[in-house]
């Protein structure tokens, strides 16, 4: 590791160990960028008959949400809106503006199967798996 | 929203690892709007009080998960937020109006009557 020879700013100097620290640990990041700390916020969890996605997309209008399901590829888009009028802001830390989050699943989801919910700002989408895909017991005789 | 004086636990909550909802504050003429991202929080677990000269905003996850959930991926890992304002003397408590929808807390406070601003008038000499 290098340092530089005259102090930066500290904001500076954080972003760059951040990097640093990334580079350390995800070997190969995705095109898309570094995940964390995008608008919406996304878990991702998984049961045996299905994958389950929840995006903390707070204050959108339902019908303005645009997801996509394609070879196992996941992207939640659309738009947020400022509630800024002519009123003087104090603070200002809410996302305003488009956002679109890829998430890749597993490649055994049924596209067909995909349910998509959005209840108190959270966005839940649950994909089943494919039939074929599912563990079968197999009986023993 | 409810004035709470006599929780034992509240300083056991305080310290609790919470989720720090991000926030918009602007201010008009009459008053302040804030307005706090609080996605997965239903109208029945927030919880808006005022204890002194300090508005605190807490609310509680709730989401539908199927059984035998295995994550795969977490950026969201706590299931409560809450995050803390001084108010100022300006600001008249008794009015206060809070609103959720769709995750997103709208909260009103109204400035006291007598901290409007007037107009004072200059005369021209």
């Amino acid at each position: 590791m290098d340092y530089p020879t005259f102090p930066r700013d500290l904001y500076a100097e954080l972003d760059r160990l951040q990097r640093q620290v990334q580079q350390a640990f995800e070997l190969s990041p995705s095109i898309r960028g570094f995940a964390r700390g995008g608008f919406p916020a996304l878990n991702v969890a998984s049961t045996p008959q299905s994958a389950e996605v929840y995006a903390f997309a707070p204050g959108l209008d339902p019908a303005a949400l645009h997801v996509q399901l394609e070879r196992g590829v996941l992207s939640v888009s659309g738009e947020r809106a400022s509630d800024f009028g002519d009123a003087s802001v104090h603070v200002n830390e809410r996302f305003v503006g488009r956002f679109h989050r890829v998430v890749a699943l597993s490649d055994d989801l049924d596209p067909e199967q995909v349910h998509a919910t959005y209840r108190d700002g959270v966005l839940h989408i649950s994909i089943q798996r494919l039939a074929a895909a599912q563990p079968r017991r197999i009986e023993i005789s | 929203m409810t004035d709470h004086n006599d929780e034992p636990s509240r300083e056991a909550r305080a310290e609790a690892p919470a989720l720090l909802p991000p926030v918009d504050v602007i201010e008009d003429k009459t008053g302040i709007t804030l307005y706090a991202d609080l996605p997965g929080v239903s109208k029945d677990r927030l919880n808006v009080h005022v204890e002194g000269e300090t508005l605190v905003i807490e609310g509680e996850l709730g989401l539908d998960m199927p059984k035998d959930l295995e994550a795969t991926h977490v950026e969201v890992n706590l299931s409560r937020y809450r995050r803390v304002f001084a108010l100022s003397k300006d600001l008249d408590p008794e009015r206060m109006q809070a609103e959720l929808r769709h995750g997103v807390l709208r909260l009103r406070i109204q400035k006291a009557e007598h901290a409007r601003p007037r107009r004072i008038e200059v005369r021209a000499g």
